[in-house]
């Protein structure tokens, strides 16, 4: 499957503004295999052939790349990719409960999608939310403290498609691809959504204002 | 008592914080921009800042390595790899303030002399780069980005790049050969980026909260900002407590602030338990007990007692724990991690997680407590990365500590310990 004429002149459109940011532009392979993922949900065949294209490299070089990071996926994501945090602070707070459980009532295991495309899943390293744990996320976006009962009725609301929203982000989860374009670089908009920071990352804030602490006063006040 | 010192933190609970209008016109940018660059780096050497993303590397003289009439461009390469198990802070921080990421973006470019910059941003964390990709763009409609800034002739422009996942480019050298487009393998050193970076070019590479303590350092001064601290760690940091605490969370204070003094603040462990073990700075600094409630947590103390400052990471348990699982855990996580390219590492890392397994289990025994010391010394001081090291700190601390604890496994053949228990829904049962 090659890509059509008008899909084609679309990303050809996107490559070139996102190369046009770096220096050289070879820096832009990153982007521009999340930009692939953005078109085909994984790192298809065509796209890698396509980014070499871009940015005049072989196939064999940009797979070479693109082998290197778990992000890009080798067959195609769910259209909401579930990520459980089993880091062992997550895991000893629950989070391997939560992903036993969870494989079970899905019936899919690490790296699988189920049947209808809507759901995959993975056992994820430290998403640097240990304070929100057990921690999970949803096409990259935070989901913090769960549990079993939480998890499954995460899944079964994303298979039923009904809409659900990140715990800190924006009021509704966008799709896996929609989520690639934004870490391609390519602005969705919806970074006005949601709370600035919430549950714990205020905690500290929160004690200090109570008990009237401050930095000591700077020439800036 | 050492209180809270909130200065990043401080404007977390307003709802548009994460707006130019919450946070404010770049005050300390435009007056660093009416300074000459070497003023800049005086300042921030004057102030003691030390960097902020684990190794504590004094940032103003990082910036002096940087040569100067060289002819090359010179780049500034934020690191917001942020993967370190344990370690959450710069996530926050930009979710709520990437404003003053961009600030001190702006005035460590131009102490540097460099015209363009970069964010890494680790790609896991959708909302952020979003967050930070809006400040950038809010900023150069301002016109603190782009050209002639200021009215000062001076150009900058900063671009934000998703990492992909790999925790090793977390790795200043390998954060370099990914963001050229390569596979994020360590670079040998030297020579050091600050000679031969960002495309061979002298380069600075800083953590994100080193970056955005800046601006809070020119516009209220170094002595301000030296008077927070001990006499070596100095000024503020944030602390990030997970675990079995009653309130886990971002707390930003002095240097040298305790565990015992943290842990008053956030309700103590969580509500009928006691501590057991914990990081000070992440999951590869050793891990303490409860002999370590009252050290410093600075650099210097904290080093004395045989672990590392790091991140400020401070994963806590409980006696509900198992410590022979929590480091297989994350001994797990190096193994994956590992990027594969010396042998020490890669294959050390495998062989540690295999042996562990059986300890856990409880089908080891007293000869695999010294072959998992013996891997670990061959990979400590012969890796080709400080990853390799940092892999080595929880079996050296664990078996230090908590020698008993692995020999019951086999003793009793399994895990002494009941999982349900250590969960958050298991605390009440
Ligand atoms: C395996 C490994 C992972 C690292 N991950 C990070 C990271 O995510 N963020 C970071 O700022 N520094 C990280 N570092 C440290 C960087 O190499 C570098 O020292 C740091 O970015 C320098 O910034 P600073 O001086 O402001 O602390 C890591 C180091 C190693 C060995
Ligand atoms: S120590 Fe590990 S991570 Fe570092 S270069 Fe060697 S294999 Fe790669
Ligand atoms: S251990 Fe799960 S987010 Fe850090």
């Amino acid at each position: 499957m090659t890509y059509s004429p008008e899909v084609r002149e679309r990303l050809e459109r996107d490559a070139k503004e996102i190369i046009g940011r770096y220096p050289r532009s070879r820096s832009a392979l990153l982007p521009l295999l999340h930009l692939v993922q953005s078109e085909d949900g994984y790192v298809s065949d065509d796209g890698q052939e396509f980014c070499a294209e871009m940015l005049g490299l072989t196939k064999a070089e940009v797979v070479g790349v693109s082998t290197f990071y778990t992000m890009y996926k080798r067959k195609p994501a769910g259209e909401f990719h579930v990520g459980v945090c089993i880091n062992a602070l997550c895991a000893v707070m629950g989070g391997d409960q939560i992903w036993d459980e969870l494989t079970e009532h899905v019936g899919i295991g690490n790296g699988e999608t189920t049947a209808d495309g809507k759901v995959s899943l993975e056992r994820l390293e430290c998403n640097a939310a240990c304070d929100f744990a057990p921690v999970m996320v949803v096409n990259w976006e935070f989901f913090d403290n769960q549990d079993p009962e939480s998890a499954k009725r995460l899944v079964d609301d994303l298979r039923a498609g009904k809409e659900v929203a990140p715990t800190r982000g924006p009021s509704r989860l966008c799709s896996f691809k929609d989520a690639s374009r934004v870490l391609a670089g390519l602005s969705d908009g919806q970074a006005g959504e949601g709370p600035s920071a919430a549950g714990p990352s205020l905690e500290g804030l929160k004690i200090a204002k109570a008990n009237g602490w401050t930095a000591p006063k700077g020439a800036s006040e | 008592m050492t209180t809270l010192t909130p200065v990043l933190t401080a404007n977390w609970d307003q709802a548009d914080s994460f707006t130019l209008s919450g946070y404010g016109e770049y005050s300390a940018a435009k007056k660093a921009l009416g300074m000459e660059p070497d003023a800049i780096i005086k300042a921030v050497k004057d102030s003691g800042l030390r960097g902020r993303g684990g190794a504590g590397f004094p940032t103003g003289m990082k910036w002096g390595f940087i040569p100067q009439g060289d002819g090359k461009p010179h780049y500034l390469v934020v690191n917001a790899d942020e993967s370190e198990p344990g370690t959450c802070k710069d996530i926050p921080l930009m979710m709520a303030n990437p404003h003053s990421l961009v600030e001190g973006a702006i005035i460590t470019a131009y102490a540097i002399r460099a015209n363009h910059a970069f964010i890494y941003v680790r790609g896991e964390v959708l909302h952020v780069i979003r967050r930070v990709q809006a400040a950038v763009r809010e900023a150069y409609e301002k016109g603190y980005l782009g050209t002639n800034i200021f009215g000062s002739g001076y150009d900058l422009e900063l671009v934000v790049h998703s990492g992909a996942g790999a925790y090793i480019c977390g790795e200043e050298t390998a954060l370099l050969d990914s963001l050229e487009g390569y596979r994020g393998q360590p670079r040998l050193k030297p020579p050091f980026p600050a000679v031969a970076g960002l495309y061979a070019s002298p380069t600075v590479v800083n953590n994100v909260e080193s970056i955005a303590s800046v601006p809070s350092i020119i516009g209220n001064g170094a002595d301000w900002f030296a008077a927070m601290g001990t006499e070596k760690s100095k000024g503020f940091g944030i602390f990030s407590l997970s675990g079995h605490v009653t309130r886990p969370g971002q707390y930003e204070a002095p240097l040298g602030i305790t565990l015992r003094e943290l842990l008053d603040m956030a309700g103590g462990i969580r509500a009928g338990h006691r501590l057991k073990f914990w990081t000070p700075g992440g999951s590869s600094t050793p891990i303490f007990t409860d002999e370590h409630l009252d050290v410093p947590l600075d650099f210097e103390s904290v080093g004395a007692k045989g672990s590392m400052l790091g991140t400020r990471a401070l994963q806590i348990f409980d006696e509900t724990t198992c410590v022979v699982r929590t480091v297989l855990r994350w001994t797990e996580f190096y193994a994956h991690e590992s990027c594969g390219k010396c042998t020490p590492c890669r294959e050390g890392t495998y062989w540690l997680k295999q042996v562990l397994k059986r300890l856990e289990k409880g089908q080891g025994t007293e000869d695999d407590l010294s072959t998992i010391t013996d891997i670990a010394d061959n990979i400590l001081g012969r890796s080709f990365c400080a990853f390799g090291d940092g892999a080595t700190s929880p079996i050296h601390s664990s078996v230090k500590y908590f020698r008993d604890e692995y020999l019951k496994h086999f003793e009793i053949g399994g895990c002494p310990f009941d999982r349900a228990a250590s969960t958050v829904w298991g605390a009440s049962a």
